[in-house]
């Protein structure tokens, strides 16, 4: 909007609305996709795409994949709020986030796959950044919980020779940055009942089903 | 706290792409987004967590734009494409101290009849700071203390050259200087 301080030229300031208007339209529908999956080209041609994420549907609602260089590094459920998850990332990884799904196609498939029942292991490079110490070793260990079989917390925790951890397991299993891939829903309370889930315990319990059904 | 960058590529892609419409024409505006915002990913861990990211992606996409303005101009301009005139645009107009193939980009985009793409070439026909200063303000947003910053000079100047350039822009839509006169 033009500023005509001395406020003499009305008419002016009518016409320049015309002109403003039309430089201030967006641009044409198509454009901006097409500029931006070049940006998202040119980000990992030049080393810059620290972070790729992309969307995917499942039966368990729109999960959020995010990948670094390294590996996958964060699956998350909607109800964990994907503007919150990129945000974390962001602060924790790096700001150069963006939505870039081609580095995600394998990850994409293979959980495609897996909610099919067409596949029972994953095969995807992981980048375990987002936790650390302890919380990362159980994470670490998840996996050799094979599909369709669970464990309790305090087996878990024998596992990774550290028997008396009980709650540090759970505290691992419920902040597991790739929940579905890294299997936390197979870790159960020692009575059986599902205990927590980073996607709530129906996404848990769904899980279960799905495995068990196809095993 | 700094947003993850794919939220400043929604944010800004648009007017960005604007800006360097109205500075370099469409025709070489999708190069400069790209550029401004490859660079702009590249800078912007460093960049302050308070900073004005508009204007900041404004100032990347100037120098983008001045540096493609000055490749152009080393480039042979090809024999077959003197400017020409279209009836919208007036003998004698701003596209006579263009310079640049403006005038031709202009008659092809009458003939396409992409109205929106006529009017970047009319303001890409604006001499440099009115051009710069009508994008950076009326496409951008961006006060004209703002734009003094980039183009150099002051916010006055800025403000002046603006004005002008509108002035002239409004040459090409006689509609709005019937409803403006009214």
């Amino acid at each position: 909007m033009i500023t005509d301080r001395d406020g003499t030229d009305r008419d002016d300031t009518d016409r320049d609305d015309e002109v403003a208007a039309r430089l201030a339209a967006p641009v044409e529908d198509g454009v901006l996709a097409r500029l931006h999956g070049r940006l998202e080209r040119a980000a990992e041609q030049e080393g810059l795409l620290d972070v790729a994420y992309t969307t995917i549907d499942s039966p368990l609602g729109l999960l959020l994949l995010a990948s670094t260089p390294q590996g996958l590094l964060r699956v998350a459920y909607a109800v964990e709020d994907h503007d919150r998850v990129l945000d974390a990332i962001g602060r924790k990884i790096s700001a150069r986030v963006l939505r870039a799904p081609s580095r995600l196609d394998a990850a994409a498939r293979e959980i495609d796959e897996y909610f099919a029942r067409r596949r029972r292991t994953f095969d995807l490079a992981l980048d375990l950044s987002l936790s650390a110490g302890f919380r990362q070793l159980v994470q670490r260990h998840l996996p050799e919980i094979g599909y369709g079989q669970t464990r309790s917390y305090k087996q878990v925790a024998e596992s990774v020779g550290s028997p008396r951890a009980v709650r540090a397991v759970g505290t691992a299993c419920a902040t597991n940055p790739l929940p579905v891939v890294v299997p936390c829903h197979r870790v159960l309370r020692t009575d059986g009942t599902l205990g927590g889930y980073v996607g709530g315990s129906e996404a848990k319990s769904a899980l279960l089903t799905l495995e068990a059904a196809a095993s | 706290m700094k947003q993850p960058f794919e939220r400043i590529v929604e944010q800004h892609a648009d007017q960005v792409l604007r800006v360097c419409r109205a500075v370099l024409g469409v025709q070489d505006a999708d190069d400069a987004w790209s550029e401004t915002f490859i660079a702009a990913m590249r800078a912007y861990p460093g960049l302050p967590p308070d900073a004005n990211v508009e204007a900041w992606l404004v100032t990347i996409a100037h120098r983008k734009a001045v540096d493609a303005t000055r490749a152009a101009r080393r480039r042979p301009q090809p024999v077959g494409q003197l400017p020409e005139q279209t009836a919208s645009a007036g003998s004698g107009g701003p596209f006579a101290s263009a310079g640049s193939s403006a005038g031709s980009d202009a008659s092809a985009c009458a003939e396409s009849g992409l109205e929106a793409d006529l009017l970047w070439e009319h303001v890409r026909a604006l001499p440099d700071k009115q051009r710069q200063a009508v994008a950076y303000h009326y496409v951008a947003g961006l006060p004209y203390a703002e734009i003094a910053e980039i183009l150099g000079g002051s916010a006055d100047a800025a403000r002046r050259a603006s004005a002008d350039g509108i002035k002239a822009l409004r040459k090409f839509y006689p509609d709005a200087m019937t409803k403006g006169a009214s």
